[in-house]
């Protein structure tokens, strides 16, 4: 107990965290002194040598790790649980979404979702001057980055071409604050050259937003719909994501004599014990939390039965090197078309996996892939399926080596590509890219662009000059800054050139 | 039809607008001592002196000619160094073709193509070809072709050309012909015609002029290039680069390197002579 009790203590006390940040940190200790929920032997072996990794979301799972309300519900119709009215004017509605967002949880304590803010704001905009839209939008992102410092939070725009879309570009690329992060969903057929040509231009002042590919993950959803959250997870809307467990394919590869053995006998029995162990996780969620009992549910802000589970995986190429190493082949994954090959054919055998494997209490009885983005602790190992850091080929190659990953990978797959700043002076190059990773079967398109100082993590935005401030002692007024100070420590990426780095959750009280 | 091709980029944002396919021709009819790709210039005549310098053994001669074994290099470019006339062992020659396949296979990603080099008017009629296979393939034709270029081609040989071309940047070295034929070993008559047939032609995408400390920025040479342009016109384009040693060998190594402050200086006299269009560098190492 006392080394439990010294470890709460080193909490408290904590000289970098705000009593705010310390309370959270208090929780999770103490959440994680109970019992985890019961799991058979082989499962538990495994989460211990860490093959499979539960994100390090808690031992009791209070409420689903990713929630995306439909905010048009308390729009529509107010709620009676928050005695609001429905809103009729947009002050009211900007009023409504503010004191909705403090009631939506999600594994950060902060929601990962703050709505399609375009469609949602438009009907409330008509008789709105382009300058009072302006700064009440301006209002309302400097209120979202001061009182929900958390750059998991998202907001959704597009795909239509829209006055407060268009606004909403200017007012983030003129305040370049950490939260919220942006995705422009983008449809052909339905955005214009212009909308997509703001996009990069905000890309080149400060690396958001990020581009979704409409009509991908729209075919990968129903009617209701879908939202892009915290790190590029694509997510039934009204509903979300229940947990995100995910696989080391490293550690799976380690494990195999060969890739026939690690294909036929070895990613199989690791990827039920991932299974067994998502089960344990939603089946506590569902049947012990009490959390659908929530006016959520109740006023219809989410359903029940709208929540996934993320299947994710991660270290894609390490473990293509360590099967080709075995098999005595000297090509690198990123790099050589047959290990690339091998890749490919690991993915697909998992959205086969995955696509046989029944779950209770989740959205269309399957899980959902993800290339998971990392930790902060993976040191040396790369995330989802990406092209390790240092080692990109040039950034068509790079798109073309990953295109056929994604398909298999619906709950999202984020990849970034790193540019150097003589891009500034021809954005076109940027919507080439852009639209050529569209064009190739790309999910997502995420552009960094070196020498910004608001950068992109994993897919969360820290500014380099917020993470030299927590190194000298200084403490951060945001969450995330943490988080990006591990990962700069753990895994040196900020020393060179593609400022990128794989993690998305801490472990330890820092966060 | 083939071309020997010294490197070829499926991205970049620094050769015309949009991404392009570039194109890197072997070759060329300059002697600049400050080019920072010197190993572009010469034609190899299959000496074979690179070959013992290759560490990899990927280099040898077979039936009198250089063979290179792509598989067996590690791209440390030690052969480049070795090379008595400034040529490239690892150049491919290439076909109209097999040019125009590698652009289908990137279109997704392209706004057009750049033909550089070298000089890439040293192979004119692979040019031509090339271009006109690309204006002529139904998928292909939306491709800009561009060329980067320094104009050291007579007028007749312009003709034709510029049917099948979209824009030109156009590299004059020094406008003072005694300055040029310094540092490029050869007269700029033809380079600076060039520049006045493709402004006439509408051709003329850029002009592009390296600033050296001492030689390129001085009064003299400021005030021609303003003359110059204003005969082309206000807006045309004008691109100053900045000299610095990357790649040099040389004499030229030891020249001073421009400095961001300077260029700035030349940039604002450039713009205050009513140039519309002073592009400067965005990057400085």
């Amino acid at each position: 107990m006392s080394d439990q009790f010294a470890a709460l203590r080193a909490i408290t006390e904590d000289p970098t965290l705000s009593p705010a940040q310390k309370t959270r940190a208090l929780a999770l200790a103490a959440e994680n002194l109970l019992p985890y929920p019961a799991l058979d032997a082989d499962t538990t072996a495994a989460l211990a040598a860490r093959v499979i990794c539960d994100m390090f979301e808690g031992h009791a799972p209070t409420r689903p790790r990713y929630v995306l309300p439909d905010y048009q519900v308390v729009l529509s119709r107010g709620s009676d649980w928050l005695e609001l009215p429905a809103p009729q004017t947009l002050d009211e509605a900007l009023n409504t979404l503010m004191i909705a967002y403090h009631h939506v949880p999600s594994i950060t304590g902060m929601p990962v979702y703050i709505g399609a803010l375009d469609s949602l704001l438009k009907p409330f905009c008509d008789g709105v001057s382009d300058d009072d839209l302006y700064r009440k939008i301006k209002l309302f992102w400097r209120y979202i980055d001061r009182v929900l410092p958390d750059a998991f939070l998202h907001a959704n725009i597009g795909p239509s071409d829209n006055r407060v879309a268009r606004t909403i570009l200017r007012v983030d690329a003129e305040l370049k604050q950490i939260a919220p992060n942006l995705t422009l969903l983008y449809d052909p057929a339905v955005s214009t050259d212009a909308l997509l040509a703001q996009a990069v231009g905000n890309i080149l002042a400060c690396c958001k937003p990020h581009i979704a590919n409409h009509p991908l993950h729209r075919a990968a959803f129903d009617a209701r719909g879908y939202a892009i959250v915290s790190c590029y997870n694509a997510l039934p809307l009204a509903g979300g994501a229940s947990t995100l467990t995910r696989i080391n394919l490293r550690e799976v590869a380690l494990r195999s004599r060969d890739a026939t053995h690690f294909l036929t006998e070895v990613l199989p029995h690791y990827a039920e014990l991932a299974f067994r162990l998502m089960q344990a996780r939603i089946d506590h969620l569902y049947e012990r939390s009490g959390f659908f009992d929530s006016f959520l549910v109740a006023e219809g802000w989410i359903e029940r039965d709208r929540f996934t589970a993320m299947y994710g995986i991660f270290a894609m190429a390490e473990a293509v090197n360590v099967l080709q190493d075995k098999a005595g082949l000297a090509g690198r994954y990123g790099a050589d078309a047959q290990a690339n090959a091998l890749g490919v054919q690991i993915s697909r055998a998992l959205a086969d996996l995955v696509a046989v494997r029944p779950l209770r209490h989740v959205w269309r009885g399957r899980a959902m892939l993800h290339a998971q983005a990392g930790l902060s602790t993976d040191t040396d190992l790369t995330p989802g399926v990406r092209i390790p850091y240092g080692q990109e080929p040039d950034p068509v190659a790079h798109v073309q080596a990953l295109a056929p990953h994604h398909a298999f990978y619906p709950s999202g797959i984020s990849d970034i590509v790193t540019l150097d700043e003589t891009v500034t002076a021809n954005p076109q190059a940027l919507v080439d890219l852009c639209k050529g990773a569209f064009a190739c079967g790309f999910r997502e398109f995420t552009a960094n662009v070196a020498s910004r100082d608001l950068v992109r993590v994993t897919g969360y935005m820290i500014r380099l000059s917020d993470v030299a401030r927590f190194e000298a002692g200084e403490g951060a007024r945001t969450n995330t800054t943490g988080l990006g100070a591990e990962a700069a420590r753990m895994t040196a990426i900020l020393a060179r050139a593609p400022r990128v780095l794989g993690q998305e959750f801490n472990v330890g009280p820092g966060q | 039809m083939s071309a020997l091709v010294s490197r070829i980029l499926r991205y970049s944002c620094v050769d015309g607008p949009g991404n392009r396919l570039v194109v890197f021709l072997q070759g060329c009819n300059f002697a600049c001592p400050t080019c920072h790709n010197p190993h572009t210039r010469g034609v190899c005549n299959d000496c074979g002196d690179c070959i013992p310098a290759c560490p990899r053994g990927a280099l040898a001669l077979v039936d009198g000619r250089i063979a290179f074994d792509a598989s067996a290099c590690d791209a440390c470019d030690a052969c480049l160094r070795a090379c008595p006339i400034s040529a490239n062992p690892m150049v491919q020659r290439l076909e109209v073709a097999e040019i125009v396949a590698i652009a289908r296979a990137n279109l997704p990603f392209l706004s057009g193509i750049t033909l550089s080099g070298g000089e890439a008017l040293m192979q004119r009629k692979f040019v031509l070809a090339l271009f006109a296979a690309l204006a002529a393939d139904p998928d292909l034709a939306r491709l800009t072709r561009f060329i980067d270029t320094n104009g050291h081609l007579a007028a007749a040989g312009w003709r034709g050309l510029l049917e099948v071309t979209d824009g030109v940047m156009l590299d004059i070295k020094a406008f003072d012909p005694g300055l040029h034929r310094t540092l490029t070993g050869r007269d700029n008559r033809l380079s600076l015609r060039a520049g006045r047939l493709l402004a006439e032609a509408g051709k003329l995408f850029e002009l592009r002029m390296l600033m050296i400390p001492g030689k390129t920025d001085t009064v003299g040479e400021i005030a021609r290039l303003i003359a110059y342009v204003r005969g082309l016109g206000a807006e045309t384009r004008v691109r100053l680069n900045a000299f610095q040693h990357h790649g040099v060998q040389g004499r030229a190594a030891g020249w001073e390197k421009m400095t961001r402050s300077r260029m700035e200086q030349v940039a604002a006299t450039l713009r205050a002579a009513g140039l519309r269009q002073v592009v400067t560098p965005v990057v400085w190492l």
